[in-house]
């Protein structure tokens, strides 16, 4: 077993995963205010996400290739707009979930639109993202794996050369590596959860299950 | 060139629609995977959803179990399998069924365990039997979330046979155009492979939406809508 290359790798497939994740948060944050705030863009929005969810990701990195060839850049795109099928509703619900008691309350107290979105919705709406973050993360660390039947380095190396050496270990190692780093990331997303939320954890856990149970449904083939 | 033109290219030409690896022959595979890892992942976890939503037990469990089965790659799975198993049907039947299984366990949960209180207390109280209000009641009711389950479940056992084709002889379908294409370096085939699928997985989609028109009862059809 050759480990640094093992952890080289390792550490290629964790950006081919968070990467989109996070670029993927970004864009979503901004659509999803948009989408509840008009809200005739929200159906065309989600069905376009639906439709770009239902491409296989082999199938998309292939027809990016022309255009970024073979590099990190071409799995980092179908990924990223995978993730955006799983945040964009999730921010969405996210800020419809506050109550409008809470609004009016926060509009009473002075509070601007800005002011408001920023200081009220966007924290209240923090557990409903961060669920669908984890799915976000979790699927596309899975699914970097696949990068390697296009020849962008990623954990997938070691399914296929564990196949063509006949090295089951190295297959092994492989599969658990991509589970460790997906849950990890999980875990570091459940912590956040806990910290930017304090008032959450004296509520009972039901209402996180549903938040994430829900979004359990939105995962991405590859 | 684009992506379009090597794909449009290679579809348009004839031999590619003939013969025993014809596109008709993969498309047929590629829906013989899909249909029969979606029946068996159905027949396991359509029942262990409903019930875990019925009694109200071990639901937490379960979707954090998912969470972490989610994080299984499809193609390590697949692989392994290859080793353990050799070139038989299971090998690519079993990842293709793992990876069906979450979503469909966990909306039949959510389904059933969101069901109205009142309603089964109103099922209850018309002297329905714990069967009858299950079966009745909370099936019917939570159609919608079991139907949207499964229509995501069908869409990514359709992507992801794609990679069926890694395991090699005699196993088609749609990605065996892809892999092959890769190999030699006959862009237009991967192209062509590519688009073939993203219409399959479009069209699977499509099934679906008219497949829950039958089967939800109307005034239940606008629930699942707020839910996808």
């Amino acid at each position: 077993m050759n480990w640094p290359q093992f952890w080289q790798y390792t550490a290629a497939n964790a950006l081919l995963g968070i990467v989109p994740a996070v670029v993927g948060l970004a864009i979503s944050v901004p659509l999803g205010i948009a989408c509840v705030r008009w809200r005739w863009l929200y159906g065309p929005v989600l069905s376009a996400t639906s439709v770009i969810y239902a491409i296989p990701s082999l199938a998309l990195f292939v027809v990016l290739i022309p255009s970024t060839g073979l590099g990190n850049l071409t799995v980092i795109i179908p990924l990223t707009l995978f993730s955006l099928c799983v945040l964009v509703p999730n921010v969405v619900d996210g800020l419809r979930s506050v109550p409008e008691p809470v609004r009016q309350a926060a509009t009473a107290m002075g509070f601007g639109t800005v002011r408001r979105l920023v200081r009220v919705e966007l924290p209240l709406a923090v557990p409903i993202v961060i669920a669908g973050l984890r799915v976000a993360v979790v699927s596309s660390i899975s699914l970097a794996s696949v990068s390697t039947l296009i020849g962008v380095a990623s954990l997938g190396y070691f399914f296929i050369d564990g196949l063509q050496r006949d090295f089951s270990e190295e297959i092994y190692a492989a599969i658990v590596a991509v589970i460790v780093l997906a849950l990890g990331c999980d875990l570091i997303l459940v912590l956040a959860r806990r910290l930017l939320t304090p008032w959450s954890r004296k509520q009972g856990g039901r209402a996180t299950i549903n938040a994430e149970g829900g979004q359990l449904l939105q995962e991405q083939a590859i | 060139m684009s992506f379009f033109s090597f794909a449009w290219n290679w579809l348009n030409s004839a031999s590619q629609w003939q013969g025993a690896n014809g596109i008709p022959i993969r498309v047929g595979q590629h829906l013989y995977y899909t249909g029969l890892a979606l029946l068996v992942a159905a027949l396991i976890a359509l029942p262990i959803g409903v019930l875990i939503g019925h009694y109200g037990r071990g639901g937490f469990i379960a979707v954090n179990l998912a969470n972490v089965w989610r994080a299984i790659p499809t193609l390590g799975l697949l692989i392994l399998m290859v080793k353990l198993l050799g070139f038989s049907y299971l090998t690519w039947l079993i990842p293709l069924v793992v990876l069906a299984i979450p979503p469909i366990l966990v909306n039949a949960f959510e389904g059933v365990a969101s069901v109205d209180r009142d309603l089964k207390d109103a099922a209850r109280g018309m002297g329905m039997t714990d069967q009858q209000i299950l079966r009745k009641v909370e099936i019917p009711v939570a159609l919608p979330l079991i139907m949207l389950g499964l229509r995501t479940a069908a869409i990514f056992v359709v992507a992801t046979a794609t990679i069926a084709a890694v395991i090699g002889f005699g196993v088609g379908g749609l990605g065996r155009y892809i892999l092959d294409g890769l190999a030699t370096n006959n862009y237009g085939e991967v192209a062509g492979g590519a688009a073939l699928v993203v219409v399959l997985a479009l069209l699977v989609q499509f099934a679906f939406v008219g497949l829950r028109r039958l089967v939800v009862p109307a005034p239940l059809r606008d629930l699942a809508r707020a839910d996808s």
